[in-house]
């Protein structure tokens, strides 16, 4: 009988528990809630992804009010993807959150960043969820409001300013996605995504749809970085407390392409798309510039964590190449990275949060020969880089295999070679933290820093250890991922 | 002449998102900056509203056992009574970080933090 309402759970589980951890006032327990809700959003999204791939598309219906005029909540084979990754995510970043916690917000907070992350969960789970477009607004509005509180949870008063940078840009971003949804509403009458893209036909070539499609472009752009409107992501990720760094690089921007997929492809349509003057053209541009300009960026940053935020940028504009080759391989090559980035950056963030909590900083020239101090947490940051570069047997390469693949697929040979060139920059800057942790020798003037604890450790190599995994036994994750690239793009599946 | 004035409520619509815009865009000033994202927001209400509005129209309610009336859209009100909550939040986080911010810098100008902020 509970099955039948899994789709609503997945959302009203973290959104019941939020308040109760603020009810509860003990940061021990509240994590102990976080933990538990976590582990059952993934419990949840696992049997949606089953039943999804077994009988087709889950049709929930919010208080019993049908589909057109009542919110749906609607799983396919791309948002039950999606919403793996992220609760996936958070099952293993919210073991990991208790020690960085500890360390790193003041004692008489911590049950308010427990709420504050459940709502962010709540946020993210439900934008992917939802079947309707206002709907996907207020979702965005939850996530986003509960990152912008965490990320000024940081130790730095530069977080500060950081997170007021993305309150402002995130709400701009936000607020034209919101004229956009008010555009086709007035065109259509309607806010259900299917029957949107039921009715969009007859008037999709007036230019009020022409400019809703525009304002939703550019306003998603801004909520996934895409290049140049992430100005707002290096600093949040880089001040943000480890473990809200973790969460919001393995899956807000993820969740952000998710959004900007299903309303490209879902609601407006491939052709329609393709129709706009250069639109595909452009995305690939706008993607492989901002892979280039944001890799060569982080090759001359001297803290890690906002060298990684910089790479995220490079790694947005991967998926979005996947995008703007609209062909199956394509769109797989960038839902399977969706999926890829996720694990890479969980781990590589999730071992710079264990150096955080040893050192107190992730500045590259504290780091150096950190390789002897903390083995196990430098050799699983040094996979993960490998992992980002795009070595054979791990995830990055089969993302950038799929890509190739598809640039090839459709005779654009240079931008194949840009792929593998980007590679080469990725290198350049794992080498640097290799280089110093492992070839040089510790500063004098720091303390002997000692292994992190277990309680991080087991969190950061079990996505280290995924990363492998997903890298040598593709099957489920491109089998989902070319599933939905069909879904998307209307070849049945 | 009719484009013009049969649509003033989408005028002023435009109007108030650059105006909002560029106070967010232009000024230095956090809370400034925060008033223009206000007006900004507040813009976009209008448009909704403007959409569901029905020349004539009433509020959809029966009086009386009455015929059918001619009544305005109510579901964007309720969209934008949602967006107006939003909003309200938006604006006390962006305030309440302002607070912190000038307890932490001293100061609420952009150019004076970012200033203070040099990457060494």
């Amino acid at each position: 009988m509970i099955a039948a309402h899994y789709a609503a759970l997945q959302v009203v589980a973290p959104l019941i528990a939020a308040p109760l951890c603020v009810l509860l006032r003990r940061g021990a327990l509240a994590w102990l809630v976080t933990v538990a809700v976590s582990w059952i959003a993934l419990a949840i999204a696992i049997q949606l992804l089953v039943q999804v791939m077994a009988t087709g598309p889950v049709s929930y219906e919010l208080g019993g009010w049908a589909a057109p005029w009542g919110i749906e909540y609607r799983v396919d084979s791309v948002n039950a993807f999606v919403l793996l990754i992220v609760s996936g995510i958070s099952a293993v970043a919210a073991p990991y959150a208790h020690h960085t916690v500890v360390r790193e917000i003041p004692e008489d907070r911590h049950y308010l960043f427990y709420s504050a992350y459940l709502l962010c969960l709540t946020g993210l789970l439900g934008i992917t969820i939802t079947g309707d477009a206002f709907n996907v607004f207020v979702f965005l509005e939850i996530s986003s409001l509960s990152s912008y509180a965490l990320i000024s949870l940081g130790g730095e008063r530069k977080a500060l300013t950081a997170a007021y940078q993305y309150l402002v840009m995130g709400t701009i971003g936000a607020t034209f996605f919101l004229i956009g949804v008010g555009l086709i509403y007035a065109m259509t009458g309607t806010l259900n995504m299917a029957d949107i893209a039921a009715r969009l036909d007859p008037v999709e070539h007036t230019r009020t749809v022409l400019a809703a499609f525009a304002f939703i472009i550019v306003g998603l752009g801004l909520k996934l970085a895409l290049f140049p409107l992430h100005l707002w992501l290096p600093n949040a990720y880089a001040y943000a407390p480890s473990a809200v760094t973790v969460l919001l690089a393995a899956t807000a921007t993820k969740v952000a392409v998710y959004t900007m997929l299903r309303f490209v492809f879902t609601l407006f349509g491939a052709d329609f798309a393709l129709d706009v003057t250069f639109f595909a053209e452009f995305l690939i541009a706008l993607a492989l510039v901002g892979v280039f300009a944001a890799s060569i960026t982080a090759v001359f940053q001297n803290n890690v964590k906002r060298m990684l935020a910089y790479s995220s940028v490079a790694q947005v504009g991967y998926m979005m190449l996947g995008v703007g080759f609209f062909s199956v391989t394509g769109l797989t090559g960038g839902i399977v990275h969706l999926f890829n980035h996720a694990l890479m950056k969980g781990a590589l963030f999730m071992a710079l949060g264990a150096v955080f909590y040893r050192l107190g900083s992730v500045r590259i020239e504290h780091m150096r020969g950190l390789g002897r101090q903390m083995p196990l947490t430098m050799f699983a940051f040094v996979l993960g880089g490998l992992s980002l570069i795009g070595l054979p047997l791990t995830v990055g390469f089969i993302s950038k295999w799929y890509l190739i693949l598809a640039a090839l697929e459709r005779g654009w040979w240079p931008i194949a070679g840009l792929i593998l060139l980007s590679s080469l920059l990725a290198v350049a800057y794992v080498w640097r933290v290799v280089e110093a942790a492992y070839f040089r020798d510790p500063p004098p003037d720091r303390p002997r820093a000692t292994e992190a604890p277990l309680a991080l450790l087991v969190p950061t190599w079990i996505l280290t250890l995924a990363n492998f995994y997903f890298g040598i036994d593709t099957s489920v994750t491109v089998g989902v991922a070319a599933d939905a690239a069909r879904a998307l793009l209307g070849e049945g599946g | 002449m009719e484009f013009l004035v049969g649509h003033y409520n989408y005028w002023i619509f435009v109007f108030l998102m650059m105006l909002g815009f560029y106070v967010v865009v232009a000024r230095g000033n956090l809370v400034k900056k925060i008033v223009g994202l206000n007006i900004f927001q507040a813009s976009v209400f209008l448009l909704y509203i403007s959409i569901g509005k029905v020349l004539g129209g009433t509020a959809p309610i029966i009086v009386d056992g009455g015929g059918p009336a001619t009544y305005s859209n109510p579901l964007p009100h309720v969209l934008i009574l949602t967006a107006i909550v939003v909003g309200v939040a938006t604006t006390a986080l962006g305030l309440s970080l302002v607070v912190r911010i000038n307890e932490a810098y001293g100061t609420i100008e952009e150019d004076e933090i970012s200033g203070m902020d040099k990457e060494p």
